[in-house]
C-alpha cells in the first residue's frame, strides 16, 4: 500500500483501526516516533499548575509566573494548566491547531527514583513482580507484531526499548561524517556478505547510510541557499523527520541533559534554554514531514518527574509522576488529558512528588490499540497484562 | 509442598556429593590435561577461540611448544609479562598508586564537602562546579579500570585469564552509574574477579559476594534485620549461582534475604557501636563492614536445612551449599559452554563439563579442560559470532601484536557506540551472550568504519589522551607472514576475491577486518 492511499484512510476514518481485527497482523497505518527525556524532566514548570498557590509557596525561586502580559509569564491552556513562555512560538501554536496533547500526572509504578532503574522498566514494559526478560523492549516488541513496519533508531547505540527479536537498524544523525566507506568499497565488502547469513543486514546498513548522506547533501544545498542552520536538537529533529517522511514509520530518539538539581532557572535559564531547544525540534519536524504530519503521532515521555518543592540549590531531585507530550496532525489535541488532580500539599505523592494516576503502559496501549489495530493478544504481546487506558488520543 | 521439594533435592544433592568427594577425583575426564586432542584441530582456529584473537606473537608461541602444552599454560597462567611501556601505562594510574580503601574514604570526605558546598549560599554556578569536579574524578578512575583492563586483554601472556576475566565480569554484573561504584569497579575487577577467574567457583563466588562494590550494587547495604532487601539474596541465586528454574522459593529467598542481613560497608574511618555481646562478631576489612546490629540472629531454613543464627559465618554456610549445588554446575557450565562454542551448546557436553564442576568441587579450569577437549569443540571452531568486545579486542591485536597502542579511548568509544562497553550494562543479568542482539545493521557499519579506521591507521590510538591529534601513524601490515601462513585459509572464495580487489595496503586491510570470517572466532 502506498503511503498516499494510507495516508487518506487516516484522514478519513481516524476511528476506523479501533475495530480492526481483521488483519491477524496489524500493517502500520501511521508513523510513530518516541522521544524519551533522559534524566527526568521538570515537568511541573513545563505544564504549570497555574491555579494552584501551593506550586507558588514550593517554588520561591523557580515558579513561572502567573499568565499575564508579562512575556515572560505563562501561557494560558486552560483553567488549570499553562505552558512555559518559552514554547510560545514553536509547542503553543500546535496546540492551539489542537496537534498537542498533554498528559499530567503520567509515568510509571516504578518507586526506585533511579534513573536507570526507572529508564529500563519503561524500556522494558514488563511487569516487575514477574519474571522479566531483561532483553525485550516493548518498541521491539511492537515492531514484531506489525505488518510492514520500518523501525528506526535514531540513536548512537540500540537503546533497550528496541532491543529483542525484531530487527532493527539503528543510526544516529547528529554528527554525521562522510561514511567511513565510498561505495566501490561498500559494494565490495556486501559480496563477500552475499552468501552468508548477514546479507539483509549489511544491505540494509549500507541502505541507511545512503538515505542518511542524501539527506545531508540536500541539507547542504538548502544551507547553501541561506537557510537557517539548525543545531542542537533541530538539527536532531529535521533530519528524523525527512528520514520518517521518506521510509520509517516507526522511530526511536533521546535527549540527555535533564537532571536539573542545580540551577535550573525559571521563565529563563537552563531548562528554559532545553525546552526551547526541544519546542523548537517539535515545529521544525512536523514543518519538514509537510502532509505526513497529518499520519504521525510524536509521545515524548521521561522516566519521572522531579521533586515539586524546589531543593536548596534553585533545582529539583529525583521525582515521580511527569508530563507526557502527544504531538501530531491528527491528534485530537488542544487539551491536558488524562485523570488528574488538585495540586495542593495533600496531593502529593509521598509528600514530594506527582502521583502516578495515567500508567504509561496503559496509556500507550490505548494508543497503539487507535493506532494499529491490535488485538489482545498482540497488545499482551507489547505490554503483558496491561488494560489499556483510552484517552482519545487520536 | 515445595518446601518438601526442595529438602528432597538438597538430599540427593548431598549424596551425590560425599559420593564424589570421598571417590577423590577419580574421574579421567579432567585429569589428563595435558590430553586435548586439540592437534587434530587447526592451531589458528583454537587460538582464536581461546584468546581475544590470533596474532603473530602468540601463534608462534603456541606453535613452538605445542597446543596441547600452550593450552595447558593458559588454563594455569603464570606471571604475566606485559610489554614495557604497556605496564608503565598501568602503573601509572591511579587505581595502581593508591590503595583503594584509602581513596574510597577520601573520595567519602570530598562528597560531603560538595554536599556542604551544595548547601551553602555560593553561586549556582560554583556548586555545579564543585559537583561536576568531584563526578569527573569518579568517572576518571572508572576510564583507569576500563583501560587496564582493555590493554591487559590485547597485550596479556594469560589471554585465557583475561578473557574469563571478562566473562565472570558480566557474570558478576555491575553497574558503576548505581549507587556511585565509578571509583570502586576497578578493584572489584582487579581483586574480586580476575584472581579467581580460573579457580574455584567458590572462592570466585565469595570474593563477588564480599565485594563492596557488589554489596552496593544490589542493595545488601540496605539490608538489616526487619528491613529486609532481597534483591542481593534474589540475584545471587538466579544469576549468579542456581540459574532461575532450579526449583528454590521465594521462602529461601527472603530466608537467605535475612541470612545476608547485616553484610554492607562502611566509609567512615570510626567503626559504629556494636551491643557489648556481639563485639566480637564485627567484621572490617577496607570498606566491607558486617555489622552485628543490623543482622538478623534467628535461626533460618534455607533449602531445607537449618541455619543457626550465627553471624557472618551462615553466609559461608549457604554459599558452600550454593556453590556445590548440582543446579550450579549445571547453570555455570552452560553458561562457559555458550561463551566458547555460541548458543545453545549439546547437552552432552555440558553435561559432562557439569560432571567435572562436581567432581572437582568447582574447579574452573577443569571445568574449563573439558569443554576444550570435546570434540564438539573442536567443530565449533570459526563459528562463533564475535560480540563488539570480541571484535574489537582481536582488532587491535591482529593489527599491533606487541606494538604498544598509547591511547584506549578509541576502544572505550567503539564499545560504547556498539552497546557493550565495559562496565556499562547497566541491569546484573550482564550483557546477552547471544548472537543475535550483536548483528544489526548499524552494528555492522560501525564495525566496518573500526575496520577502516585500524585497517588506515587513522584510529588515534598512538596519540596520548589530551594531546593534539597527530598525524597518521603508519597502519599495521595485516598481510604478513601469519596471514600468508594461516589466516588465509580461514577465507572463503569469496572473501579472497573481494581482498583482490584492494587497490591499497590500507583498504586490503579495511576488507580483512571487515570480512565475514573475522566477524567469527
Amino acid at each position: 500500500m502506498h503511503r498516499r492511499q494510507l495516508l487518506k484512510i487516516f484522514s478519513a476514518f481516524p476511528l476506523s483501526f479501533s475495530t480492526g481485527h481483521l488483519l491477524s497482523a496489524p500493517a502500520s497505518p501511521g508513523k510513530l516516533l518516541l522521544v524519551f527525556l533522559r534524566g527526568g524532566y521538570d515537568a511541573a514548570n513545563l505544564l504549570v499548575p497555574v491555579n494552584s498557590d501551593f506550586y507558588y509557596e514550593s517554588r520561591p525561586n523557580i515558579a513561572i509566573a502567573r499568565p499575564s502580559i508579562d512575556i515572560n509569564s505563562a501561557i494560558s491552556l486552560s483553567s488549570d494548566w499553562a505552558l512555559h513562555p518559552v514554547l510560545r512560538k514553536t509547542i503553543y501554536p500546535l496546540y492551539m491547531e489542537k496537534q498537542a496533547i498533554f498528559i499530567p500526572f503520567a509515568g510509571t509504578n516504578d518507586l526506585s527514583r533511579s534513573h536507570f532503574e526507572t529508564q529500563d522498566n519503561i524500556e522494558l514494559g514488563q511487569e516487575n513482580d514477574m519474571r522479566r526478560n531483561l532483553h525485550s523492549g516493548f518498541l521491539n516488541r511492537l515492531a514484531a507484531v506489525l505488518n510492514g513496519v520500518a523501525p528506526m533508531s535514531f540513536t548512537d547505540q540500540l537503546p533497550l526499548i528496541f532491543q529483542g527479536n525484531a530487527n532493527v537498524p539503528n543510526t544516529a544523525l547528529r554528527n554525521i561524517a562522510k561514511p567511513a566507506l565510498d561505495a566501490r568499497q561498500a559494494k565490495i565488502i556486501s559480496s563477500m556478505y552475499k552468501n552468508t547469513e548477514f546479507s539483509r543486514q549489511i544491505n540494509e546498513g549500507f541502505s541507511v547510510q545512503d538515505e542518511v548522506t542524501q539527506e545531508i547533501a540536500k541539507e547542504m544545498k538548502a544551507a547553501s541557499r541561506n537557510a537557517i542552520n539548525a543545531k542542537g536538537f533541530e538539527l536532531d529533529a529535521r533530519r528524523v523527520a525527512r528520514m520518517m517522511r521518506e521510509k520509517y514509520n516507526l522511530g526511536f530518539i533521546d535527549i540527555g541533559g535533564w537532571d536539573t538539581h542545580i540551577g535550573q532557572g525559571g521563565a529563563t535559564g537552563y531548562l528554559a534554554n532545553r525546552l526551547d531547544e526541544l519546542g523548537r525540534g517539535f515545529a521544525a519536524m512536523a514543518h519538514e514531514l509537510g502532509s505526513d504530519w497529518r499520519n504521525t503521532v510524536v509521545v515524548v515521555v521521561s522516566e519521572f518527574g522531579r521533586t515539586f518543592r524546589e531543593n536548596g540549590n534553585h533545582g529539583t531531585d529525583h521525582g515521580h509522576g511527569t508530563v507526557f507530550w502527544v504531538l501530531g496532525g491528527s491528534v485530537r489535541g488542544g487539551e491536558v488529558r488524562g485523570e488528574q488532580v488538585q495540586v495542593n500539599a495533600k496531593s502529593l505523592f509521598q509528600n514530594r512528588d506527582y502521583p502516578v494516576l495515567n500508567e504509561y503502559r496503559a496509556v500507550l496501549a490505548g494508543l497503539f490499540l487507535k493506532l494499529y489495530g491490535l488485538n489482545s493478544s498482540q497488545l499482551n504481546t507489547i505490554f503483558p497484562g496491561v488494560q489499556p487506558k483510552q484517552l482519545d488520543l487520536i | 509442598m515445595t518446601e518438601i521439594k526442595a529438602s528432597c533435592i538438597c538430599a540427593k544433592f548431598f549424596l551425590i556429593f560425599s559420593l564424589f568427594s570421598s571417590a577423590s577425583y577419580a574421574s579421567p575426564e579432567w585429569k589428563n590435561q595435558h590430553d586435548f586432542d586439540l592437534e587434530k584441530a587447526d592451531l589458528y582456529s583454537v587460538l582464536n577461540r581461546i584468546t581475544w584473537g590470533v596474532n603473530s606473537s602468540t601463534y608462534k608461541e603456541a606453535k613452538s611448544i605445542g597446543v596441547n602444552q600452550y593450552v595447558d599454560q593458559q588454563l594455569h597462567p603464570g606471571r604475566d609479562e606485559l610489554p614495557i611501556e604497556i605496564q608503565s601505562q598501568i602503573d601509572a594510574m591511579t587505581i595502581s598508586q593508591r590503595p583503594v580503601d584509602q581513596l574510597l574514604i577520601e573520595l567519602e570526605q570530598r562528597r560531603k564537602k560538595v554536599d556542604s558546598i551544595l548547601k551553602s549560599t555560593v553561586s549556582d554556578n560554583e556548586k555545579k562546579t564543585a559537583q561536576l569536579a568531584y563526578q569527573n574524578e569518579l568517572n576518571r578512575l572508572e576510564r583507569e579500570a576500563a583501560s587496564r583492563s582493555l590493554l591487559r586483554d590485547v597485550y596479556s601472556r594469560n589471554q585465557l585469564l583475561e578473557h574469563m576475566t571478562w566473562f565472570w565480569m558480566n557474570h558478576f554484573n555491575i553497574f558503576p552509574g548505581k549507587n556511585n561504584l565509578h571509583a570502586m569497579v576497578g578493584d572489584y575487577e582487579d581483586k574480586a574477579i580476575r584472581p579467581h577467574s580460573l579457580g574455584k567457583f567458590r572462592d570466585l563466588l565469595a570474593a563477588a559476594v564480599f565485594h563492596p562494590a557488589m554489596l552496593r550494587y544490589l542493595d545488601n547495604d540496605q539490608n538489616a534485620a526487619n528491613h529486609i532487601n532481597e534483591n542481593y539474596a534474589r540475584e545471587i541465586l538466579e544469576l549468579h549461582t542456581l540459574g532461575v528454574d532450579a526449583g528454590y522459593t521465594q521462602r529461601d529467598v527472603q530466608e537467605f534475604a535475612r541470612i545476608l542481613t547485616g553484610v554492607g560497608v562502611n566509609f567512615e574511618r570510626g567503626t559504629p557501636t556494636v551491643k557489648r555481646e556481639l563485639q566480637n562478631q564485627y567484621v572490617r576489612r577496607g570498606v566491607f563492614e558486617f555489622n552485628p546490629n543490623r543482622h538478623d540472629y534467628g535461626n533460618k531454613v534455607f533449602f531445607g536445612k537449618v541455619i543457626l543464627g550465627q553471624g557472618l559465618a551462615e553466609v559461608n554456610e549457604v554459599l558452600d551449599i550454593l556453590s556445590r549445588h548440582p543446579a550450579t554446575a549445571h547453570f555455570i557450565s552452560q553458561k562457559l559452554a555458550a561463551y566458547f562454542i555460541g548458543d545453545n551448546p549439546p547437552a552432552a557436553l555440558v553435561k559432562r563439563m557439569t560432571n567435572t564442576f562436581i567432581q572437582t568441587d568447582g574447579q574452573i579450569d577443569a571445568t574449563l579442560a573439558t569443554l576444550f577437549k570435546a570434540p564438539e569443540f573442536r567443530q565449533s571452531l570459526g563459528h562463533v559470532f564475535k560480540d563488539p568486545i570480541h571484535y574489537v579486542v582481536s582488532s587491535i591485536r591482529l593489527a599491533y601484536d606487541r606494538k604498544p597502542i598509547l591511547n584506549t579511548t578509541p576502544m572505550v568509544k567503539w564499545l560504547y557506540r556498539m552497546g557493550e562497553s565495559l562496565y556499562g550494562r547497566q541491569t546484573p543479568d550482564g550483557y546477552a551472550l547471544s548472537s543475535i542482539f550483536w548483528f544489526s545493521s548499524g552494528q555492522m557499519m560501525t564495525r566496518f568504519e573500526i575496520g577502516k579506521a585500524i585497517g588506515s591507521g587513522s584510529a588515534f590510538l598512538f596519540n596520548p589522551e589530551g594531546q593534539q591529534a597527530q598525524e597518521h601513524s603508519a597502519f599495521p601490515q595485516l598481510a604478513n607472514a601469519l596471514y600468508y601462513e594461516v589466516l588465509q585459509n580461514s577465507l572463503s572464495q569469496t572473501t579472497q576475491q573481494a581482498l583482490e580487489k584492494a587497490t591499497s595496503s590500507q583498504e586490503w586491510n579495511t576488507f580483512l577486518l571487515s570480512s565475514p570470517e573475522f566477524m567469527h572466532r
